[in-house]
Formats: C-alpha cells, sequence, structure tokens
C-alpha cells in the first residue's frame, strides 16, 4: 500500500559495489516508505542477491560508493547483526544447515539477541516456545521441525518455510526475499506468499526479489523494477511485471539503449 | 614443528638420533619406581618388558606409525623419577572434577593410589573396585589378574611395553556375571606441580564378565600446569554379552606428554562404546584398540580432538575383527586453532573370517586458523568379500556464509563462530552417557578468536 508522507524506511542512493575487485553494483537507487511492497526483477547477473546481501551487511561484497539510509541511519556504518536487531530480515535464496543446532534453540538466541537490544529481557525457553508455538501457523510448519537441526536435512520448500518462520518471529521493519520463490512448488509458494502477506503492516515494508512473476500473484507489489547490469532501470506498477513475463527483458535493454542513443 | 635439514644432516643426525632414541627409553626405565612387597609377583612381568624395553628405540617419523607425530620435543625434555611423599590433595582440589553421577571413584596422584580420597560403596557382590595391591589380596581375582593383565594383543608396542615394565599399581575394576552397574566409575588420573617433570605410568584393568554392564570413565587431569609425560595403559576384557560404556578425557598441561594406550577384547554378543574426548597436552597420542575374539560384536567408537597453540594431537585406532556379524561405527572429529597439529589414523581390518561385517568409520575435521593442519588416513584392509565397509573424511573450515547466516539473524560474530564449533563438537560430546560431564565438556569448546585477514 502507497501512503503519502508514510515514513521512510530505506534510501538508496548512487550505490557501487565490488566482489573479489568486480564491480557489480553501478549505481543503484531505491527509496522504500512505510507499508511498501517492492519487487526488484531482473535477468540472472544483473546484481538483484548482491544487493540484497549487501542490505544485510555480508562482509564479501565492498560498498566502493553511494550511500544507504536505513530509518535516517547510515546503514553502511552498522555491524550485521545491529541491523538484524535493528529490523533488516533478509530471507536468504539459500538458507545455511547448521547439523548440531537445535532449530528451537537457534530461534531463541536470535529472537532474545533483539530482545536484549530493545532493552528487554530475554525470554525464557518456556515463555518462547509459547510464542514460538503461535508463530508456527503463519507457515504452517510441522513442530517436528523445531527440534531437527536448522535446515539440516529440510526440503526446499521447508527451508523457505523456516526462512519466514523466523521472519514472524523477528517481525522485521524491513524484509529483503532473496528469490524466496525459487524452487517452490505451487502449494509451498502459497503457503510461504500467505505468511509474507500476514506479517505485513502499514509499518513494515518489503523487498521482494524474484526472477519471476508467479510470486507476484500472491504477493502484489506496490512498484515492480528492473534491475539491468547493477542498476535499476525501469520502475513500473505490477503490471510491468506481467509485461516482463510475456516479453522477456531485452525490451528494456534496447530501449534504454535508446535512451542512451538519444 | 621441525624444519626439513639437506640430505647429509639428515644422514648424520640419523646416526645420532638412533642411539639417543635408544639411551632416551633406557633413562627413562631408571626413572621408574621399585615394587612394593606386596607387588612381588609382578616383578617377573616388569622383568620381562624390562629386557624387551632395552632392545627397543624411540619410534622417529621413519617409522610408519609415527609419520606424522614428531617425538622429537619429548626426546628434549627430561623427565624426573616420581620421589618421596605424594602430593597432598585435599578433597577440596579435586572437587570440581568429580561427578554427582558417579557413586564410585579411584584417585591417583602423581601416579600414587590414594585411597583417602577414592570411594568404593554400593557395589554388587563380588565385584570389585581398587588398586592392583588390594585386587591381588581378593583370592578370587588372582588368576584373573596373572592371566589378563598385560595379555591385550598389541601389549609389545614400545610405550605399552615401557608401561608395563615400569608398572607400580594400577586400577583394577571387576564384574562378575549378570551385574549392572549403573552408577558411572570414575578413575582420576591427577598431575601435580609437586612432582615437577614426572614420567608417570597411569594403568587400568577392566574385567566386565558375562552379561554385565559397566560405565567408565577414564579422566587425565592437570591440577596446575606443569611438564609432565604420562604414559598410560588401559586394558579392557568385554565378555559374552557384555557392554561397556568408556569415556576418557585427556585433559593434561598444555605443556605436558600424554601417550595412552586403550586396548580392549571384545567376546561375542558384546557391545563396546569409546567417547574418546582429547584435549591438553603439548603432544599426545591415544592408541585405541579393539580386537573382536567373537561373533557378532558391536563397537561405537567416538572421538573429539580439540586442540589450539601448537599442540599436536594424534589418535591412532584399530578395529580388529576376526569372526563374522561384527558391527562398528566410528565417528573421529577434530577441531583445529592456531598452529595445532591433529593426526587420526584409523584402521579396521576384516580379514576372511570376518564375513558379514558391518563397519562405518566417519572422519571430520574442522580447521579454524589458516595455520591449522590435519592429517587423516582411514586404513581398510578388507579381505572377506560379503562386507559392508564405509568410510569418509572430510577437512572444512568456518564458512564465511555460515557465520553471515547467523549474524543475519541477530547473533554477534564471535557467538556465531562459537555456535557453529560448538554444534560441530557437541554431536560428539552429546554422546557421554553422563549428564555433569557432558555440560563441563560443553562449556569448555574452544571459541576460536576472531582473526583478521584470515577465514571470517
Amino acid at each position: 500500500m502507497i501512503c503519502e508522507g508514510s515514513e521512510v524506511i530505506l534510501s538508496v542512493r548512487d550505490l557501487t559495489a565490488d566482489v573479489d575487485g568486480t564491480q557489480i553494483l553501478k549505481g543503484l537507487n531505491l527509496e522504500v516508505k512505510a507499508g511498501e511492497i517492492h519487487a526488484i526483477m531482473g535477468p540472472n547477473g544483473s546484481g538483484k542477491s548482491t544487493f540484497s546481501k549487501i542490505l544485510a551487511g555480508h562482509p564479501d561484497y565492498t560498498v566502493t560508493g553511494g550511500e544507504i539510509t536505513y530509518l535516517g541511519q547510515n546503514l553502511l556504518e552498522i555491524e550485521a547483526e545491529d541491523r538484524a536487531r535493528s529490523g533488516v530480515f533478509l530471507a536468504f535464496q539459500y538458507p545455511i544447515e547448521i547439523p548440531g543446532v537445535s532449530n528451537t534453540d537457534f530461534l531463541r538466541i536470535a529472537y532474545n539477541s533483539k530482545r536484549k537490544h530493545e532493552g528487554l529481557e530475554e525470554l525464557d525457553a518456556f515463555d518462547f516456545d509459547e510464542l514460538l508455538q503461535s508463530k508456527l501457523n503463519v507457515v504452517k510448519m510441522n513442530p517436528a521441525f523445531l527440534n531437527r537441526s536448522v535446515n539440516e536435512g529440510f526440503s526446499g520448500g521447508e527451508k523457505k518455510r523456516n526462512e519466514i518462520l523466523q521472519m514472524a518471529l523477528l517481525e522485521p521493519k524491513l524484509a529483503i526475499l532473496d528469490e524466496t520463490d525459487s524452487g517452490l512448488d505451487i502449494d509451498a509458494l502459497k503457503v510461504v506468499a500467505g505468511g509474507v502477506n500476514e506479517l505485513r503492516t502499514s509499518e513494515n515494508a518489503v523487498v521482494l526479489i524474484t526472477h519471476y512473476q508467479r510470486l507476484l500473484n500472491y504477493i502484489v507489489p506496490d512498484y515492480v523494477h528492473v534491475m539491468e547490469s547493477g542498476r535499476i532501470v525501469t520502475t513500473g506498477g505490477k503490471d510491468l511485471a506481467l509485461e516482463l513475463e510475456a516479453r522477456g527483458y531485452d525490451w528494456i535493454r534496447e530501449e534504454e539503449a535508446e535512451a542512451i542513443a538519444r | 614443528m621441525i624444519d626439513v635439514s639437506t640430505v647429509s644432516e639428515v644422514g648424520n643426525l640419523g646416526v645420532a638420533t638412533t642411539i639417543n632414541r635408544a639411551a632416551y627409553l633406557t633413562n627413562l626405565l631408571s626413572l621408574r619406581s621399585p615394587l612394593t612387597d606386596d607387588l612381588r609377583w609382578l616383578q617377573e612381568v616388569r622383568d620381562r618388558a624390562t629386557a624387551r624395553v632395552q632392545e627397543l628405540a624411540l619410534p622417529s617419523t621413519r617409522d610408519e606409525e609415527w609419520r606424522f607425530t614428531d617425538l622429537s620435543s619429548l626426546l628434549a625434555t627430561e623427565f624426573k623419577a616420581v620421589s618421596g611423599e605424594p602430593s597432598t590433595i585435599s578433597q577440596a582440589a579435586i572437587a570440581p572434577y568429580l561427578l554427582p553421577e558417579a557413586a564410585n571413584r579411584l584417585v591417583f596422584v602423581d601416579g600414587i593410589f590414594l585411597p583417602e580420597l577414592s570411594v568404593a560403596a554400593d557395589l554388587p557382590a563380588n565385584a570389585f573396585i581398587g588398586n592392583l595391591t588390594a585386587a591381588y589380596r581378593e583370592a578370587a581375582l588372582r588368576d584373573r589378574l596373572l592371566n589378563q593383565l598385560g595379555k591385550q594383543p598389541g601389549a609389545e608396542e614400545t610405550f605399552t611395553t615401557l608401561n608395563t615394565a615400569s608398572m607400580t599399581d594400577a586400577a583394577v575394576l571387576y564384574i562378575p556375571s549378570n551385574h549392572v552397574v549403573e552408577a558411572p566409575i570414575h578413575l582420576l588420573f591427577l598431575s601435580t606441580t609437586g612432582q615437577a617433570s614426572a614420567i608417570t605410568h597411569p594403568r587400568c584393568l577392566v574385567i566386565v564378565e558375562s552379561s554385565s554392564s559397566l560405565t567408565l570413565v577414564e579422566d587425565y587431569i592437570a591440577l596446575d600446569a606443569s611438564v609432565y609425560f604420562t604414559n598410560a595403559v588401559t586394558e579392557v576384557w568385554v565378555e559374552a554379552n557384555a557392554q561397556v560404556n568408556h569415556t576418557r578425557i585427556q585433559r593434561d598441561s598444555q605443556t605436558a606428554f600424554h601417550i595412552g594406550k586403550t586396548a580392549v577384547s571384545q567376546a561375542r554378543d558384546s557391545h563396546y562404546t569409546c567417547n574418546a574426548i582429547s584435549l591438553g597436552a603439548a603432544l599426545s597420542r591415544h592408541n585405541l584398540e579393539v580386537y573382536q575374539t567373537g561373533e557378532q560384536t558391536h563397537t561405537v567408537l567416538n572421538g573429539l580432538t580439540m586442540i589450539a597453540d601448537q599442540q599436536v594431537a594424534d589418535t591412532h585406532s584399530l578395529i580388529s575383527y576376526t569372526q563374522p556379524y561384527g558391527t562398528s561405527n566410528q565417528v573421529h572429529k577434530c577441531i583445529v586453532d592456531d598452529r595445532a597439529h591433529a593426526i587420526f589414523n584409523g584402521k579396521i581390518f576384516v580379514p576372511k573370517a570376518a564375513q558379514l561385517t558391518d563397519a562405518r568409520q566417519l572422519s571430520k575435521n574442522l580447521l579454524v586458523s589458516p595455520k591449522a593442519r590435519v592429517d587423516t588416513k582411514p586404513q581398510l584392509e578388507i579381505t572377506a568379500d560379503n562386507v559392508k565397509c564405509a568410510h569418509g573424511a572430510t577437512v572444512s573450515q568456518l564458512e564465511s556464509d555460515e557465520v553471515f547466516y547467523l549474524q543475519s539473524r541477530g547473533i554477534d560474530e564471535n557467538s556465531a563462530r562459537k555456535l557453529l564449533v560448538y554444534a560441530f563438537a557437541y554431536d560428539v560430546i552429546s554422546q557421554i552417557p553422563i549428564v555433569s560431564l557432558r555440560d563441563t565438556l560443553a562449556a569448555n569448546v574452544r571459541v576460536p578468536h576472531r582473526k583478521h585477514g584470515s577465514i571470517a
């Protein structure tokens, strides 16, 4: 939902970034306000996942220019864990498996890190369990998964549900979903999308990074951005996604080339 | 580590060290204590081993069995005999190491049995827990001692022979048939600064008769950090249908030397589990040998080595099958930090007679620093044709993606690294059947320091 005058959550200006000395982002601009859902689409290698990792603070990516402001603060000066504690959440394309750490323990440690950051008392195992049970419904997760090691032996769909469960628990201000739809069958996609819709409020914002329009049937974006060679080259409403699905990305490149020629 | 010298130097050094290496063992023999009058019967056993030690030399890296473990630092260290009165140790000093679950314990300080710190209570009738002197006073045990002490296969190995030749006492555990000893039995071998640079030869003899069950913790502890040499030998006889759960913790001082042997014979239908945890010593070696003497034995070996600084920790294991229907499951894990060096060599022998053996072995290693080193070698020798034998080895680092995943959930980098290392270790620690010991070990999982410019 676009509301005039709502709070600016994320503002990205002229962002450039490298990975191993190769420039991936080449002047990216984006503004996200509370209540909005933004979809970032684009061909493979356009820099979508790099952008999501930079927002979350992955150490392998080097920002070489531009700025990112999150709730009025310079995001680039904040450590990854503090970004998470202050409400930035990245749902991973490939969630990591952590053998030996139970999902419940992991979720509790993560949840309590945030509570501590907010100056709140940490929840004990008992109270946390109650809270967790109430969140399971968001992603219709089988409670048996809570006692298993984090993501270990989970199917692709189960891993993505687990990501959304974490989102439900951490209640982020800014959620970035990096190709959360990839590899999901239609039922799992509906569950995951339903979870995201349920968690969305007028206070938070969602950035969906996706390759396919399919997800946008279930999570309706306010804006669709097209990324190409490390920049956002076109922005439109939800209909832009349909056009991309029908026509591919080449026409954008052509239009851009024409624009440059002019 | 010693750098490789030029060829001619190696030749010259070779001659010199051969002499040193032979003289070294003889010198160690001169440090042993005499037998007490009560143990005269043991003289012959010691004499036979003594004669053999005099023919042996300290192994060098040219011996295949010691290829990765250089004993030069041992050779360069001078040890002293245990002398004078045993160190006085209060109950309070050992309190942090006691296990509330253990009803019975034997305490040896610098190789000397301290009955006042030991407890033997609540035992089944005819069972025995005590030292060798007391064991020999039990008429029913005498034949057992004469026939089983020093009689495990592999007893002729250098350090085992040295132990036998130097033996002055032993911890003896004897559980007669058809008894389940529920509470674990704790064997503590403590080293103190009262005996600086001492060499001790702890010895354990464990006999569990048919259909009985025992949980045992063998624990090597430094009360204060110092240089010393523990040369331990434990012999375990698991008779038909018996079950032994054996946890061995090596937490000697970071400047000590520890060479330990665990030799186990398993009769038919028996179960033996060893949880071997190696944490201490500048240089340590654990020789873990399981010999199958009957059909359908089951063996579980869980190993965990956690070392840092310049520690060297070597585990050489052997499972020797001779009969059909045996199964074994071995997992050995190493967490290696700084410039430490871990070695694992896992032998499994499956001769033709051992048909339908099912043996699994896994070596998993986590290098937490770029200078850490691990040498791992599965060694399966299989001549039987209808068996299942699986083995695998992995060496990995903490992946920056793993650390980042945890950070992105609000967990700080050090805690993230700790959690990942903990998870790696806990897999083995969780197998220990004693909660208090499990918790102590889990709390001591090393936290690798954040190292800039290296692995994230």
